[in-house]
């Protein structure tokens, strides 16, 4: 099929950026939407341009590299998927797509479709983890049975990727559905109650503090998240929190 | 330099704990004054900077993701082997030990590998302390599953994402050390060459994939978590990212690189679509527990589902050709990779091939629907002769075990594999070989260290399902922070290692003219043009099966192959920015000299273990011939051209399990 693509092309984080437009064809319902993007780099390496820059690594959806706006939709049309999982057989032949980065504040572009998510890491840095050290002397695993919905819904939550799509389909670019969803794996274990109070206060800090927005409950980033994280993991966040800042 | 693996004396059982107690100490005080360098950030470079940081050492970590957590021990799918014996079904640290030399084809080294199996349960032990939410059943007990190549179930899990959940415990346990300020990580950087002074690693050249400058870091020792080669194939199943150039650097700088030709090839990955293939998708191996492997039994039918006009459900079962159950009774669907891959292309080879280009084999869950509904209904107290119902029920169970690989494959392949087989064909997966190192872990470059899939030692000639995490975690949380403390105690008062030595211009000018040679080379074919060649070669003529005369052709097509790189690869933009194909650049360059390496060292080894198969090494009945004579590791020492490498050989000595000949009938 014959596309026309509209990508977002930026020099670098000082440079302002614009829309252009570009035309491919030849591309196949089988290709995955990265590797259109493939195609269109080599014919721009050809003809002497410079190619689209994109984040991409493990092209199976779970390195949470990948992160693009297609047609105002993150990671594409298709449900529950990255954009590196995306086939083109989701578009027709003479489609106009729009591709562009995720837009945040606290992800500034830093060429072209990438974007900077390092405050994602920073959170997680501030409390996203259970502060046991490495001896070898921890007790046995299966000293403490956990109940296998609690352990079911930790895993659930604890397959976020870290890609942003939420925090970039929200309209107040809030970042409570990846906040949230490591405070839940931790809150949803035995292991993770030592830390509880002092990490839902620290991450939601430094939340705060990368310049994420509120959430004001639209939902948007469920919709879009490509592992299914539920909203359930903000409800279960925002008792954590309140329940924390009683204990102060 | 005759090669010295440092196995410690004493009863097998006894050698590491025996070595734990009689190796060198640092004083927490003086660890303070000590900095290691942590190249990657996966299973073992991302648990060796946590442990390392924890035990008080400066670490710097580095990784050329955006993040630590998207290092591509991520995308590990089905689970992490541990002797914890939680089944009861006859599991104990040695029966780990041995069912891992056996899978491994008599290659690995024993003391590394029983070492292995013996902190394979503090592992999950820590992971679960971490919050790694592994499956459990419903008594809230941990859940095992079955792996290929073994008769117990030991096999940790976490639905199809186990990589994903260690490597995130990983990650976290490295957060937790870079909030504390005792990890200063480096992301989006990229190692380009290892400085050595007075014979010791003492630091890193590396390029900032941002601003594109070259930076200078310095520390006592380097560590190098670098993970795989397979790569060199172009399509495989790791990372786009994934590349062999801090590992094939350090052998530049004179560390061995040992069994380069040891590659796995995964009997179960998504076959290739086109020739706008990027990747290959791996579906866990886990499925064989499961999924029934076959091929249909007379040509006829081949074509007829080739051409449409047939459906794989819509064939009796006297026309499948069950071939693995067929041929190892004892295993069944369950034997190795290595003899799998190789089974899937012999039926291939033979015209048995169900997809269009020939390339397919069947992996069938109908089966394990009926199986696991039968006794859903039984405990239910449904109709168990309700076949639909049944189907239906054994398909619910089946979600709830595999249901991200069921989506994955659905979302590429465009058929739903509740309805119809699974097509899969085998694809380079990992790497058993990898840089020499010796019982510490140590290279043969002082200081400079490999864990890991960067180095060879665990998994001899293949590397069994559910081990690579199991070696990770074991290098980077249990073995290395223990043995690079013997080196470093020597370092307490050496001080800060300086970057304005002559060794450090040197190293940083090195790299600096290739970048520079790559950038202005004004050449006419972009680099993935000569990486799809040179993995077309490797494929091809390095690949399931090997003989002499492909090698000998393979070693010429890749000499030549790479002049032409270095004559007409064109790299557009600049040096000093983010440039992806500048980067891609560096990579395909070591690829070139990698897999010249890579064959030749296949060409060496006349016989046929694990991974490396060669045609003319092979019983009458098709299967691997090894020879006595080759129990050896191959340890490569360079010499300015991957041509005039040095064969030094590691003679491998068994003990305490007898060489057999590797049977899974």
């Amino acid at each position: 099929m014959n596309l026309t693509l509209k990508i977002w092309r930026q020099k670098s984080a000082k440079d302002k950026g614009k829309i252009i437009d570009y035309a491919i064809g030849d591309v196949s319902p089988d290709m995955s939407f990265l590797e259109m993007l493939d195609v269109l780099n080599q014919d721009l390496i050809e003809k002497g341009e410079e190619p689209v820059a994109f984040d991409h690594d493990c092209r199976e959806g779970i390195c949470g590299s990948c992160s693009m706006f297609v047609n105002g939709q993150a990671h594409g049309p298709d449900s529950m998927v990255t954009v590196c999982q995306l086939h083109m057989r989701s578009f027709n032949d003479g489609d106009t797509i729009y591709i562009e980065p995720w837009r945040a504040t606290a992800f500034p572009v830093i060429k072209d479709l990438i974007v900077d998510r390092s405050a994602f890491d920073r959170i997680q840095q501030a409390g996203g983890f259970i502060s046991v050290n490495t001896s070898g002397n921890t007790q046995d695993a299966n000293s403490i049975p956990i109940e296998k919905e609690n352990a079911d819904n930790a895993f659930d939550a604890a397959t976020c990727i870290g890609c942003g799509a939420c925090v970039a389909s929200c309209k107040n670019s809030s970042a409570m559905l990846f906040v949230s969803a490591k405070v839940s794996q931790f809150a949803l274990l035995p292991q993770g109650q030592v830390e509880a109070t002092d990490r839902v206060m620290n991450m939601v800090k430094q939340m705060d503090d990368e310049g994420f927005g509120n959430c004001t409950n639209t939902g948007a980033c469920e919709v879009e998240c490509p592992k299914g994280i539920s909203l359930e993991n903000i409800a279960r966040m925002n008792r954590e929190y309140l329940s924390a800042s009683f204990k102060g | 330099m005759a090669l010295d693996s440092k196995i410690p004396k004493g009863p097998l059982a006894d050698k590491w704990t025996n070595h734990k107690n009689h190796i060198n100490l640092v004083n927490p005080a003086n660890k303070r004054l000590i900095d290691v360098i942590v190249v990657g950030t996966g299973l073992a470079g991302g648990s060796a900077a946590a442990t390392l940081a924890e035990l008080g050492y400066n670490v710097k970590a580095f990784c050329f993701q955006d993040s630590p957590r998207r290092a591509h021990s991520i995308a590990a799918q089905g689970g992490i082997n541990a002797a914890k014996n939680y089944q009861g079904d006859g599991d104990s640290t040695y029966r780990l030990f041995y069912d891992t030399v056996k899978g491994g084809d008599y290659r690995s080294r024993e003391s590394n590998v029983h070492r292995l199996a013996e902190v394979s349960t503090n592992i999950i032990d820590q992971c679960v302390a971490q919050g790694v939410p592994f499956a459990r059943d419903y008594g809230g007990l941990l859940d095992n599953r079955s792996f290929g190549g073994v008769l117990v179930s030991r096999t940790f899990y976490a639905k199809g994402q186990t990589g994903q959940q260690l490597l995130l415990g990983a990650y976290s346990a490295m957060n937790r050390q870079i909030g504390r300020g005792k990890i200063k990580m480096h992301t989006r950087h990229e190692m380009l060459d290892v400085v050595i002074v007075d014979g010791k690693a003492r630091g890193i050249i590396a390029r900032n994939l941002v601003t594109g400058e070259i930076e200078r870091h310095s520390a006592h020792a380097v560590v190098l978590g670098t993970g795989g080669y397979g790569n060199a194939f172009y399509l495989s199943t790791y990372a786009m990212g994934s590349n062999v150039t801090a590992a094939w650097k350090a052998h530049k700088r004179g560390a061995y690189f040992a069994n380069p030709c040891y590659t796995q090839i995964h009997p179960t990955c998504i076959p290739v679509s086109g020739d706008h293939q990027s990747k290959l998708t791996l579906m866990s191996e886990s499925l064989r527990n499961d999924g029934r492997i076959w091929v249909p039994k007379h040509k006829k039918d081949v074509e007829a589902i080739r051409d449409g006009s047939l459906k794989p459900t819509q064939l009796a079962e006297e026309d499948r050709d069950y071939y693995l159950e067929r041929r190892y009774p004892a295993f069944g669907n369950l034997v190795p990779r290595d003899v799998a891959s190789r089974a899937a292309k012999e039926r291939c080879d033979a015209g048995y091939g169900v997809n269009k280009t020939g390339e397919a084999v069947y992996l069938d869950f109908a089966s394990a629907f009926m199986r696991y509904g039968k006794e859903q209904a039984h405990v239910k107290g449904l109709n168990e002769d309700d076949d639909a119902l049944v189907r239906k029920l054994g398909q619910e169970i089946v979600k709830n075990k595999y249901g991200n690989l069921f989506q994955m494959y659905e979302k590429i392949v465009d058929q739903n594999p509740y309805e119809t087989p699974m097509m899969i064909y085998p694809a380079v997966h990992y790497t058993m070989g990898g840089i020499w190192v010796d019982y510490n872990l140590m290279t043969t470059v002082p200081g400079l260290y490999a864990i890991g899939e960067a180095n060879f030692s665990d998994h001899g000639a293949n590397r069994l399902g559910a081990s690579a995490l199991m070696q990770g975690l074991a290098d980077g949380y249990f073995v290395l922070p223990y043995t690079i403390g013997d080196y470093l105690a020597h370092d307490i008062r050496t001080g800060p290692i300086s970057t304005d030595s002559k060794e450090f211009d040197e190293a940083e000018k090195s790299a600096t003219e290739i970048i520079d040679k790559l950038v202005n080379n004004n050449g006419t074919h972009s680099v993935d043009y000569f990486h799809k060649k040179l993995g077309k070669i490797m494929w091809n003529k390095c690949g399931m099966a090997r003989n002499e005369k492909d090698l000998k052709e393979a070693i010429t097509e890749i000499t030549e192959l790479r002049a032409e790189f270095w004559k007409d690869v064109k790299i557009p933009g600049e040096a000093n920015e983010y440039n992806e194909e500048l980067a891609k650049a560096g990579r395909v360059a070591d690829f070139l000299e990698l897999g010249e390496l890579f064959a030749k060292d296949a060409l060496v080894r006349e016989e046929s273990a694990g991974g490396h198969f060669r045609d003319e090494y092979q019983t009458p009945e098709g299967e691997a011939m090894r020879r006595k004579e080759f129990q050896f590791v191959s340890a490569w020492e360079f010499k300015g051209e991957p041509k005039d490498a040095v064969l030094h050989k590691e003679d491998l000595v068994y003990e305490n399990i007898e060489v057999k000949e590797r049977s899974y009938k």
